[in-house]
């Protein structure tokens, strides 16, 4: 059981001028399940690594329970990790890959099977103890690897996009598994993935990396609903909010082509405050909806989910066209081609010429 | 008609293959038969029919005062060989280690170093080799021999050997560093059982190079503490072509290669590292 702390933590790879992680500042409680989510090359990895002891840290500290950990070596972090490729020991069956960390602390050997029995159970590997890893599936060879953490009972567990190697089925129905797993064992648990739609069904919060800098950290909730910059807007929610660039004109608000669109008192006010110019305004699918008044657009794709469907519809938008996705029924008659008036239920987010969000 | 004409190109392949390797293969076959032969069978009317016998074999290996036995040139071909290939190993694994896995600095110019080492022709630094030996009173003495062709095949090793490690995925150590293995738990536990092959396709190559080889054994060890290549030569006589007698030699002189060679290629079984990764 631990919290971990990032205190100005920096990695500048040797040879390059840019760092992979710039100052990240992090508290993650006893217990939290955190997710490092970004695109490839936000330096989420980098981020898990240090914590690991497998990257230098050039700058900072990391601290795993309020002890500084920046100079000790893997070994004695008292932490497991899962690997992207899982890194099994392929001349080991799977009994003695669970086993190996406690083998290398010195517990004895019955204590040992005892322990990998227990994980065995607990991961449904018990008729695979004796394989090796390359008689294994690719869904049982990521247990394994799950078995080796959590044999160890290790103060905090380090995921490297764990799940990335498994088919689409396969890899949700893990993914709630491990999240169960993580909660009933109470493991301080830092997961990093790329996947956003894993970072907000996992992730007790979710820190969302770009470039090496730490966007926004949150619970996945609050992450969707107050996106703080233009980067998290876009990034989290599948499929992505409608950014649309919008000149204001003063007191009349924001406006998406013809339609007025409704800002909420503290946006509108914070708004009014700033000169007139040109502003990003996001709408998420679900906040637009087809309806029998607002703007008139032209229906071109329409992707039907079943339970619901996304009609992508061309409006023009300060002389331009514009595409923008609505969220409608499942079994909707609307057709590739039809005419349909789209309007706004809000909340509509509006982001700074910088990317900052305007208003709470 | 179409697959009978793959047919016949590929029956027609597989002959000349045959062929081809019949041909380098002869040569070897005609000794290992001279071998069993009188001398005069093997001499002057070559026959390819005749009655085996193993009087050559027990003509070379029968001791002859004064003169290197076989007995005696084999343990110290067996010495000198296997001394020098663990020796090899134990010095190339570190070094291999230090220059693949976590490369200390200028790796590069370590590795041509080792490699510039080969550059020297082996005539060339036989006299300052000889001089040395003399003055540390190791002429004669399977020690130089041990000594020489450990030097003579180290630098062989490394470069296999590192090549064999950079081989090891990276994932793998740093899992067994969060395991808590510490430097020799991560060599001997996780590294050197994925390279197995290439330890023993190294070990190997070591073993072959140091049993044949001739020049610096009959340059700094010509008489009785000498090694197989030279108890082979000591069989050629100035009294007459023996050539089944000669025959019998270098078969003996081959056999342990052979053996060496079969048993290294069980090991040398590919995709170990298999279901490591993904």
């Amino acid at each position: 059981m631990a919290e971990v702390r990032y205190e100005n933590a920096s990695r500048i790879y040797p040879g390059t001028d840019i760092p992979a992680v710039e100052s990240l500042n992090l508290d993650i409680p006893d217990g939290e399940l955190l997710v490092l989510v970004g695109p490839s090359g936000s330096g989420k990895s980098t981020a898990l690594r240090m914590l690991a002891g497998l990257e230098f840290v050039d700058e900072g500290s990391v601290y795993i329970n309020s002890e500084d950990v920046t100079l000790t070596p893997p070994q004695d972090r008292d932490i497991a990790m899962v690997f992207q490729n899982y890194a099994l020991y392929p001349n080991m069956t799977v009994q003695a890959n669970m086993g190996f960390a406690l083998k290398q602390q010195g517990v004895a050997k019955p204590e040992r099977a005892e322990r990998v029995q227990e994980a065995a159970r607990i991961l449904d590997l018990e008729p695979y103890l004796d394989r090796k890893p390359k008689n294994l599936s690719g869904g049982q060879r990521q247990r394994v690897a799950m078995g080796r953490a959590i044999v160890r009972r290790p103060q905090v567990f380090l995921m490297d996009e764990p799940l990335s190697n498994l088919d689409a089925k396969l890899r949700v129905q893990t993914r709630t598994e491990l999240a169960d797993l993580q909660a009933r064992l109470g493991v301080t648990t830092v997961y990093v993935t790329h996947d956003q739609v894993e970072a907000m069904t996992m992730g007790h919060r979710v820190a969302v990396l770009k470039d090496g800098i730490l966007q926004q950290v949150d619970r996945p909730r609050t992450l969707y609903s107050r996106p703080v910059n233009l980067f998290v807007a876009g990034f989290i929610g599948s499929p992505a909010m409608n950014l649309v660039e919008v000149s204001s004109e003063g007191t009349d608000g924001l406006r998406l082509g013809s339609l007025a669109l409704p800002l909420d008192e503290q946006t509108a006010h914070d708004l009014a405050a700033l000169d007139a110019g040109d502003y990003t305004v996001g709408v998420r699918p679900e906040h637009l909806q087809l309806a029998s008044e607002g703007i008139a657009g032209e229906v071109t794709v329409v992707e039907e989910l079943g339970s619901e469907s996304y009609v992508h519809v061309t409006v023009e938008h300060q002389g331009g066209p514009l595409l923008l996705v609505v969220r409608a029924e499942g079994e909707t008659m609307t057709q590739r081609g039809d005419n349909v008036l789209i309007s706004c239920r809000g909340p509509v987010h509006v982001f700074a010429p910088n990317g900052e969000r305007i208003g709470a | 008609m179409e697959v009978g004409k793959k047919r016949a190109v590929s029956f027609l392949l597989g002959l000349l293959s045959w062929a081809v390797a019949l041909v380098f293969f002869f040569p070897i076959f005609w000794m290992v038969l001279n071998g069993f032969k009188e001398e005069i069978d093997a001499n002057t009317d070559p026959k390819l029919v005749f009655d085996p016998t193993f009087d050559r074999f027990d003509e070379v290996t029968s001791q002859t005062q004064g003169l290197l036995g076989f007995r005696e040139a084999f343990m110290n071909s067996v010495w000198a060989v296997s001394i020098s290939t663990i020796l090899v190993l134990v010095l190339a694994v570190p070094a291999a280690y230090a220059l693949a896995i976590r490369p200390v600095a200028k790796w590069r110019d370590v590795l041509f170093f080792f490699i510039s080492t080969k550059f020297l022709p082996v005539v060339a630094a036989i006299l300052p080799l000889w001089i040395i030996a003399r003055e540390l009173d190791l002429l004669n003495t399977r020690l130089v021999l041990i000594i020489l062709y450990t030097a003579m095949n180290l630098p062989l090793a490394v470069w296999m050997l590192r090549s064999f490690f950079s081989e090891v995925p990276k994932e793998l150590i740093e899992a067994a560093q969060i395991d808590g293995a510490k430097l020799r738990g991560q060599i001997t536990s996780v590294i050197l059982p994925i390279v197995a092959p290439g330890l023993a396709a190294t070990a190997l190559l070591c073993v072959i190079f140091a049993w044949n080889e001739f020049f610096l054994a009959v340059q700094l060890n010509p008489v009785d503490g000498s090694t197989i290549p030279i108890w082979v030569t000591s069989n050629v006589s100035t009294r007459g072509n023996f050539l089944a007698k000669l025959s019998a030699a270098s078969t003996l002189a081959t056999l342990p290669v052979v053996l060496a060679g079969w048993l290294a290629q069980k090991r040398m079984i590919r995709g170990l590292s298999m279901g490591a990764i993904k």
